[in-house]
C-alpha cells in the first residue's frame, strides 16, 4: 500500500471523558486504574516512534564521527577506494552528485507520465475500472527492488543499449549525451528509467488522490463554459492539484535517492568523476549502492567512512521527504475540498 | 433590423455551433497522450513479470524448494531455496512481531488519544519515516548493534529490527486510517454503558476495525518481504539452514536473488553433464518467481480479507 494521506480527515473521535471540562465529582472516575495505564502504553508507543528517528540520526552520527574526524591518510589507508590526499569530501561529494543525478533523471521520467496515470485514473478511465486499473499501477510498487535490477540487468539495458547509441550518435552535442556510449548498456541513464518506473507508483498515488479532490462544481463550470475534456483538466484540475503533484514528485524523489538494488545491479560504478555523461561506462555511482557493495568487506575506520556516506544520505532524503510532507500538511489545512 | 446586427448574429451563432478545429485537436491529443501513458506504465509491468515467469518457471521443482545451498559450487544445479524461504519468513516474521504492537499502539494514540504538539509530530515524523532509506536502516541497526555486540557480528534479528524501522511506519499509517473509519457512534453507545475507555477501544473499536488492520498489516509485510539492501548490510549470506535469528547468519530471498546474480556465469569443464553455465542466473529467476508470489498472495489476501470481512458500515 502507498503511504498517500487520506485526503479526507474525520474529526477524532474519543476523549470526551476526560476532555471535557469535567464536572469536580466525575473528575476522579474517568481515568483510573488500567485506563490510565492503557494511555500511557499508547503515548508511549508514539513517544517511542520520535525516539527511533532520534535514534537512526544519534547513532548514524556517533559512529560516522571517527571517519569524519580521521585524517587524510588514515582514511586512504583504511578505505581502498580513497586515494593519497584526498578527503572524505571529496570522496563523498561524487556519490551525492551521483546520486542525485540519477534520482532527478528519473524524476523527470516518471512525473509527466504519472500526471498522465492520475489524470487517466481520475478523469478518463470508465469509472468501473478506474480502481482496478490504479490497483494494477500500485502493483508496480508490489514488485521488490532486487526483481527490478535483475530485470534491469538482463531484460532492459539490452533494449536500451541501441537507443543509447543513437542518442549519442545523433544528440552527442548535448551534455548529457556526450562521451563514449557505454557497449554494455549498464549505465546511469539505464538505471534512471528502471528507477523512474520504480517511482511511478507513489507519484501516481498522491496526484491520483488530489485531482480526484478537485470540487466537483469547478469542473461543471468550466464544462458549462464549453470548455472540452482537456480544458477543463487545464483549468480547474491541474491548478487546483499543483502543490499536491509537487509534493508528490518530491516523495518519488525521496524513494528514488534512497533506492539501493536496482542501482547496484545495473550500474558499472566510477568513482571520484563529476561527470554529466549517462551514456558512458564507469562515470557514475550512488551513495546506497556504493554502500551496497562494499560493505561486506569493510572493517574499521572503513565501516565508519561507510556509515558517514550513509549519514550523507539519511540527511539528503530527510530534507526531501520532509519539504514533501511540510507542502502536503499546509495543502490539507488551506485546501478548500476538506 | 439593420445589416450589421444580422452579420453579428451569423457570426455569434456560427461562433456557437461549429466546433473550434484547434481545440478540437488539443482535446484529441491529450486523451490519446493520457490513454498512452497508462499503456506505458503497463509495459515494463507486464514485461517483469512475463520475463520472471518464463524464466523462472523451469528452475522450479520440489528439489529447488526442499534443498539449500551448502556446498554446492560452481556450475551445480543441485542447490535450492529452503534456506533462504526460511529465512524470509523468520525475519520477517520477527519483524512483524515487533513493528505490529508498536505500529498499531501508536494510530490507537493517534486516533483515540493525540492532541497537541506530540500528537502533530508523531504525525508528520511517521510521513516521514516512511522515506527512510532501506540502506539506512540497515546501517542503523549495525551501528546500534555494536553497543551490545561484536561489530562484525550479523544476525538475523538485527534484520528483523532494520525491517521494522522501514514497517512501522506504513502500520501505523494503515492502522490509523481504518481506526478512523470506525462510526463514532460505536464509541458513544459503548460509553453510554458504562464500559472504560480502554476496554471499547479493545472490544469495540479494534474489533470493528479488525479486517482493515488485518489487511494492512498483510500489506505492510509484503512491502518489506523484498527488501534486500538493509538484510545485505545486517544479515550477511550463509548457505546453510539456519532457524535462529538470534545466531549466525541467515540466508532471504532477496539476498539469494542478489548473491546469485553477483556470482555471474560459472565456467564449466567440456563434457560435464553435471555442470549448467548459466545456473545462478536460472536460480536467481527461480527465487525471484518464488518471491513475487509470496509478495502477489500477501497483496491479493490482504484486499480479499478487507472485501469479505470488512464490517457494512453504511
Amino acid at each position: 500500500m502507498t503511504t498517500t494521506d487520506s485526503p479526507q480527515r474525520p474529526a477524532r473521535p474519543g476523549g470526551h471523558a476526560e476532555r471535557a471540562p469535567a464536572r469536580r465529582r466525575r473528575r476522579g472516575t474517568t481515568e483510573r486504574g488500567f485506563n490510565r495505564v492503557f494511555r500511557w502504553i499508547a503515548t508511549g508507543a508514539g513517544a517511542f516512534i520520535l525516539a527511533i528517528l532520534a535514534a537512526v540520526a544519534l547513532f548514524l552520527l556517533v559512529r560516522a564521527w571517527p571517519a569524519l574526524t580521521a585524517s587524510e591518510d588514515e582514511l586512504s589507508d583504511a578505505v581502498g577506494r580513497i586515494p593519497e590526499g584526498t578527503s572524505l569530501l571529496e570522496f563523498v561529494g561524487p556519490l551525492i552528485f551521483g546520486t542525485l543525478l540519477a534520482a532527478l533523471l528519473a524524476l523527470a521520467l516518471a512525473t509527466p507520465v504519472a500526471m498522465g496515470i492520475g489524470l487517466f485514473i481520475s478523469h478518463y478511465a470508465p469509472p468501473r475500472l478506474a480502481q482496478v486499473l490504479g490497483y494494477l499501477v500500485d502493483l508496480l510498487a508490489a514488485i521488490p527492488s532486487v526483481v527490478y535490477g535483475l530485470w534491469g540487468f538482463l531484460v532492459l539495458a539490452p533494449v536500451l543499449r541501441p537507443v543509447w547509441f543513437w542518442l549519442g550518435d545523433n544528440l552527442g552535442w548535448f551534455p548529457l549525451f556526450a562521451g563514449q556510449v557505454s557497449a554494455t548498456g549498464k549505465v546511469l541513464a539505464t538505471v534512471s528509467v528502471v528507477l523512474a518506473v520504480m517511482i511511478l507508483p507513489i507519484i501516481t498515488a498522491v496526484s491520483r488522490e488530489v485531482f480526484l479532490q478537485t470540487p466537483k462544481l469547478h469542473e461543471e463550470a468550466a464544462l458549462a463554459l464549453g470548455a472540452t475534456r482537456w480544458e477543463v483538466i487545464r483549468v480547474a484540475v491541474l491548478p487546483f492539484g499543483r502543490s499536491g503533484v509537487i509534493s508528490a514528485a518530491m516523495l518519488g524523489l525521496g524513494r528514488a535517492l534512497g533506492e539501493t538494488m536496482a542501482v547496484l545491479m545495473i550500474i558499472s560504478p566510477g568513482f571520484l568523476v563529476y561527470s554529466l555523461e549517462i551514456l558512458a561506462a564507469s562515470q557514475h555511482n550512488t551513495i546506497a549502492a556504493y554502500i551496497a557493495l562494499d560493505f561486506a568487506e569493510a572493517s574499521g575506520l572503513a565501516v565508519n567512512a561507510l556509515i558517514a556516506t550513509g549519514l550523507a544520505l539519511f540527511l539528503i532524503t530527510m530534507a526531501v521527504n520532509m519539504t514533501a510532507r511540510a507542502i502536503v500538511a499546509r495543502r490539507k489545512e488551506f485546501s478548500g475540498a476538506n | 433590423m439593420s445589416v450589421e446586427t444580422t452579420d453579428a448574429t451569423a457570426h455569434t451563432r456560427a461562433l456557437l455551433t461549429t466546433a473550434d478545429p484547434h481545440r478540437k485537436t488539443t482535446d484529441r491529443t491529450m486523451t490519446v497522450l493520457i490513454w498512452g501513458a497508462f499503456a506505458l506504465a503497463m509495459i515494463p509491468l507486464v514485461s517483469l513479470l512475463w520475463t520472471v515467469l518464463v524464466n523462472g518457471v523451469g528452475r522450479l521443482s520440489v528439489d529447488f524448494l526442499s534443498f539449500s545451498m551448502r556446498g554446492i559450487y560452481g556450475g551445480d544445479p543441485s542447490g535450492g531455496i529452503y534456506h533462504a524461504i526460511l529465512g524470509t519468513l523468520i525475519i520477517t516474521g520477527w519483524a512483524t512481531l515487533i513493528s505490529v504492537p508498536i505500529g498499531l499502539l501508536t494510530a490507537i494514540y493517534l486516533v483515540e488519544y493525540g492532541r497537541g504538539p506530540l500528537a502533530r509530530s508523531v504525525t508528520f515524523f511517521v510521513d516521514v519515516m516512511t522515506g527512510i532509506p532501506s540502506i539506512v536502516a540497515g546501517l542503523f541497526v549495525v551501528a546500534f548493534m555494536t553497543i551490545f555486540l561484536d561489530p562484525g557480528t550479523r544476525l538475523g534479528i538485527m534484520g528483523s529490527i532494520a525491517l521494522s524501522v522501514l514497517m512501522v511506519p506504513v502500520v501505523v499509517r494503515s492502522c490509523e486510517e481504518m481506526l478512523k473509519l470506525v462510526p463514532n457512534e460505536l464509541r458513544e453507545a459503548s460509553y453510554a454503558l458504562g464500559v472504560p475507555k480502554w476496554l471499547t477501544i479493545v472490544k469495540v473499536v479494534l474489533r470493528t476495525s479488525v479486517a482493515g488492520i488485518t489487511t494492512g498489516i498483510l500489506l505492510a509485510i509484503a512491502r518489506v518481504i523484498g527488501e534486500t539492501a538493509p538484510l545485505l548490510v545486517a544479515v550477511g549470506v550463509t548457505e546453510s539452514i539456519n532457524f535462529n535469528a538470534f545466531d549466525g547468519r541467515m540466508m532471504t530471498l532477496p539476498v539469494f536473488i542478489y548473491r546469485q546474480y553477483s556470482q555471474g556465469l560459472s565456467t564449466c569443464q567440456e563434457g560435464d553433464m553435471q555442470c549448467v553455465v548459466d545456473i545462478t542466473y536460472q536460480n536467481a529467476w527461480g527465487a525471484a518467481l518464488v518471491l513475487i508470489v509470496i509478495v502477489m498472495l500477501l497483496n491479493i489476501t490482504g484486499r480479499l480479507v478487507n472485501r469479505w470481512f470488512a464490517p457494512k458500515l453504511r
